[in-house]
């Protein structure tokens, strides 16, 4: 098998993750967007372990180790979802602007300079 | 082309046309389950490149338990049934993105057939590269130690998300600082 076949596929889905990621509002659509990242590595880690034959098998163990992470990702980044929908009724993530600077004045240098 | 060839560029279309749908469906619960059809057909990938054991792996834990994880989260976010008009950010951000994106793709694409466009992965003889049984000794011969701090991080991560749903945390009860008497 071309070792491109498994690098392509990979590397059209870690462009339609981070396209998912910058597009999508909702943040449980941002982490599958994230998870779809993860695979594609997860996928050239595996392609490039079997293309080089390694005796350590370093590339699928690595992967073992995203996907244990991935799921530890998961597992934090719902609790936090979840905590901001409980305290601000919303998943939405352009609606949390709550730690986000003022819009500069016109002049530019006003709130800087005091 | 073999067999296994044409087999992995039609699970390939699989897994980027389902990933595709993903970040362009409007319905909250579908794209979750598109996910699914992507993760799977990543993981045939992985059993036509000889990794058995991460493909089974995959498909326990991504598909399996991660996927839930999302229902479950979409579940308690209160998640419309039905398709959404707000899932996605304006157009000019989505034009800005969908560059971004195809900007990426096209670099990547363009230095990965550069560098490895004549080489051939060997997947004849040996074909217990990936079995359960050479990846767990791999597993705890080599990679032993990463391996337990893998635990203690899943530990801390099990933790966290516990100490992050509790709504009693860091609440102390009145009647229970008055200290030994």
């Amino acid at each position: 098998m071309p070792l491109l076949m498994p690098l392509l596929v990979a590397a059209l889905l870690f462009s339609i993750g981070a396209y998912g990621v910058l597009v999508r509002r909702n943040a449980i659509l941002v982490l599958m967007s994230v998870e779809l990242m993860l695979n594609a590595v997860n996928l050239n880690l595996v392609a490039f372990d079997v293309w080089l034959r390694d005796a350590l098998l370093s590339g699928q163990v690595f992967t073992l180790f995203v996907i244990t992470i991935a799921a530890a990702e998961v597992g934090l980044g719902l609790a936090i979802v979840l905590l901001v929908f409980r305290n601000r009724e919303t998943s939405q993530l352009d609606l949390l602007t709550e730690l986000r600077e003022e819009p500069s004045d016109p002049a530019g240098v006003g709130t800087a300079a005091r | 082309m073999s067999v296994v060839e044409v087999l992995f560029v039609l699970l390939g279309i699989v897994a980027v046309g389902s990933a595709l749908l993903v970040v362009t469906t409007n319905q909250l619960v579908h794209a979750a389950l598109w996910l699914v059809v992507c993760l799977g057909s990543v993981a045939g990938c992985y059993l036509l490149l000889s990794a058995e054991f991460v493909a089974w792996v995959q498909v326990l834990i991504y598909v399996g338990a991660v996927v839930v994880l999302l229902l479950f989260g979409l579940m308690l976010t209160r998640a419309p049934i039905g398709a959404s008009t707000d899932l996605d950010a304006g157009l000019g951000q989505r034009a800005v993105a969908a560059l971004t994106a195809g900007g990426l793709a096209g670099i990547v694409i363009t230095a990965l057939v550069d560098a490895f466009s004549g080489e051939r992965i060997d997947l004849g003889g040996d074909v217990s590269t990936g079995s359960s049984a050479s990846a767990g000794s791999a597993l705890f011969r080599g990679w032993v130690l990463p391996f337990e701090v893998l635990s203690l991080l899943l530990l801390a991560a099990l933790v966290g998300a516990i100490v992050l749903s509790r709504r009693d945390v860091g609440v102390e009860p009145e009647a229970a600082d008055g200290g030994p008497t």
